[in-house]
């Protein structure tokens, strides 16, 4: 699946409810199911410290494309950051870098990633792009 | 029991009357910002379209009015904080600007090397630091009083600090994340003792009660009129004279000189010494304004009645299973912090806000007093006199529903 039609499957799947609540508690389940980071980054190094809540990012190569891994301190940023992880999860780091972010504003979680909110989640989405741009020029360099 | 028409009050308030994600705004963010009765929205207003004009400047009719009543603004705030001086109230930007003045000014003037400056481990970070930034500079020494349990400060431990190098003592008088109302007056007189000269952060404490500078004998107060009902952008720092007379000016530009020449520069006197540049004088207008507000609702009345809402509202939390307040202080204003057991407070605001419950969530910008309770942060609840029972069986209401999403 391209990062585009996960992103417009998630759309899909949040155009169902009406009401916030259902939507906190559909992130409270992809929370859970969220696979879990390797204790051995949930350390300082990948911490990526916002000001309500932390989050802890890691990245990797595998093959030609990036694999991500994240937790987080609280629930709701949690689900958030497994949305992220869902769509840029195993995609090639040139996909990652040029195509936008367009599902977080469709379903109204957008506000999440406002630079006021300091739950981390804005600077995950940086951090995840500088892994793919990292990733990038290394894959480029090896051709 | 009050005798305060909260309904009638409430209507003082339009902002109070929206509704938030379809639902009634419950409006517990007072500690952060108060909101505006009418009276001062119309009165800002009223300057732009018929007043406005650079004070103290032009020879003109609008400048000559309008200076005037900026002038009278000042005695306003001398009179609601009993300063004896009206040249002792200065206007700032707000709190952190009248702090880091003092810091700077005092700080050039009487912190040497070695010196020693007293704050409280219920700071907000505008108390800690300008004061650790001077004693960078100045390679002095800042000594923190240290909190019980309850979140009260250790007046004992207090008086240890003090030495023969302390040249300035720091504290709120009422804690931003608390609520814990300190016995300023004691730290004051202890202060004393010793000639040491005391600030008081009282930007959580002139919306809740009176206070009167002269009785508690505090040499510098400092509030801002955004959380006491006023507009943005407007702050209040009271020094006594003695000290601001040897004090050098904090910033430098038009106003708050006496003469330029290439060579040399001649202050102006108090209060203008410490106003350089345009003052914000639509918003000091507007503060005493909100002043006027306060007092025609009664000071004592809104002590009464927010001690009554914070009683209420600590008992119906209190009974909330595994929700536990931070700070528990005898004396406190109407704010409860709380955590609940298990749930991120970050989870916790973002499910409230959505039920139209505005609560501030975090550190507080009070991160030393978090690690002090070996905590991330807390929610805070911060009502005014606007604020209602039933609103705090809203959020009450909203912590049910929390526990349930998360429990």
């Amino acid at each position: 699946m391209t990062l585009n039609e996960r992103q417009d499957e998630i759309i899909e799947e949040f155009s169902i409810f009406d009401d916030w609540m259902d939507k906190y508690n559909y992130l409270i389940e992809l929370s859970k199911d969220l696979p879990e980071i390797d204790p051995k980054y949930k350390t300082q190094q990948y911490l990526i410290e916002g000001c309500q809540s932390k989050v802890w990012l890691y990245a990797d190569l595998e093959g030609d494309k990036v694999r991500y891994s994240a937790d987080s301190d609280a629930i709701i940023t949690k689900g958030i950051a497994a949305l992220l992880i869902r769509v840029l999860d195993n995609q090639k780091p040139e996909d990652i870098l040029n195509n936008e972010l367009y599902f977080l504003d469709d379903i109204g979680l957008q506000q999440n990633l406002s630079p006021t909110r300091s739950n981390g989640l804005l600077a995950m989405v940086k951090q995840m792009k500088l892994y793919a741009m990292a990733y990038n020029a290394k894959l480029k360099k090896e051709e | 029991m009050s005798n305060l028409n909260i309904q009638k009050i409430r209507n003082d308030f339009p902002i109070l009357s929206q509704q938030v994600y379809k639902k009634p705004l419950v409006y517990f963010d007072n500690g952060a910002t108060t909101q505006k009765p009418q009276v001062v929205i119309d009165e800002e207003l009223k300057i732009y379209t018929h007043e406005n004009s650079n004070i103290h400047r032009g020879v003109h009719y609008l400048s000559e009015q309008l200076t005037q009543r900026y002038e009278d603004a000042r005695k306003v705030v001398q009179k609601f904080i009993n300063a004896p001086h009206d040249h002792e109230v200065i206007f700032t930007s707000g709190t952190t600007e009248s702090i880091n003045t003092i810091a700077f000014s005092f700080g050039e003037k009487y912190i040497h090397e070695g010196d020693e400056i007293i704050i409280s481990t219920l700071e907000h970070h505008a108390n800690i630091v300008p004061w650790q930034m001077l004693c960078e500079r100045k390679n002095a020494v800042l000594k923190v009083i240290p909190v019980n349990e309850k979140g009260e400060l250790l007046v004992g431990e207090y008086e240890k600090l003090i030495s023969t190098k302390t040249k300035i003592v720091a504290v709120n008088h009422v804690s931003n994340a608390l609520g814990t109302v300190n016995d300023v007056k004691r730290i004051i007189e202890i202060a004393h003792q010793y000639d040491i000269p005391v600030l008081i952060d009282g930007a959580q404490s002139v919306q809740h009660g009176k206070v009167d500078v002269q009785e508690l004998d505090c040499d510098f107060f400092v509030f801002s009129g955004h959380k006491i009902y006023g507009p943005n952008g407007i702050g209040v720092l009271y020094g006594k004279e003695k000290w601001l007379n040897q004090m050098p000016p904090f910033m430098t530009g038009g106003e708050m000189i006496k003469k330029v020449t290439f060579e040399k520069t001649t202050f102006n006197e108090l209060p203008f010494k410490f106003e350089a540049g345009t003052p914000n004088y639509v918003a000091a207008i507007g503060l005493a304004k909100a002043i006027d507000y306060i007092q025609n609702v009664g000071l004592e009345n809104i002590s009464t009645y927010e001690k009554e809402l914070l009683d209420y509202a600590t008992q119906k939390l209190e009974a909330i299973e595994g929700l536990k307040i931070v700070g528990t202080a005898k004396e406190k204003v109407s704010v409860i912090s709380f955590n609940l057991e298990n749930i991120h407070h970050y989870d916790a605001g973002m499910v409230i806000d959505k039920m139209g419950i505005a609560v501030r969530t975090g550190h507080h910008c009070a991160e030393p007093l978090m690690q002090r309770f070996n905590i991330e942060g807390t929610i805070r609840a911060s009502f005014s006199f606007y604020n209602t029972k039933e609103e705090v069986d809203k959020l009450c209401d909203a912590i049910s529903t929390v526990k349930q999403m998360f429990g």
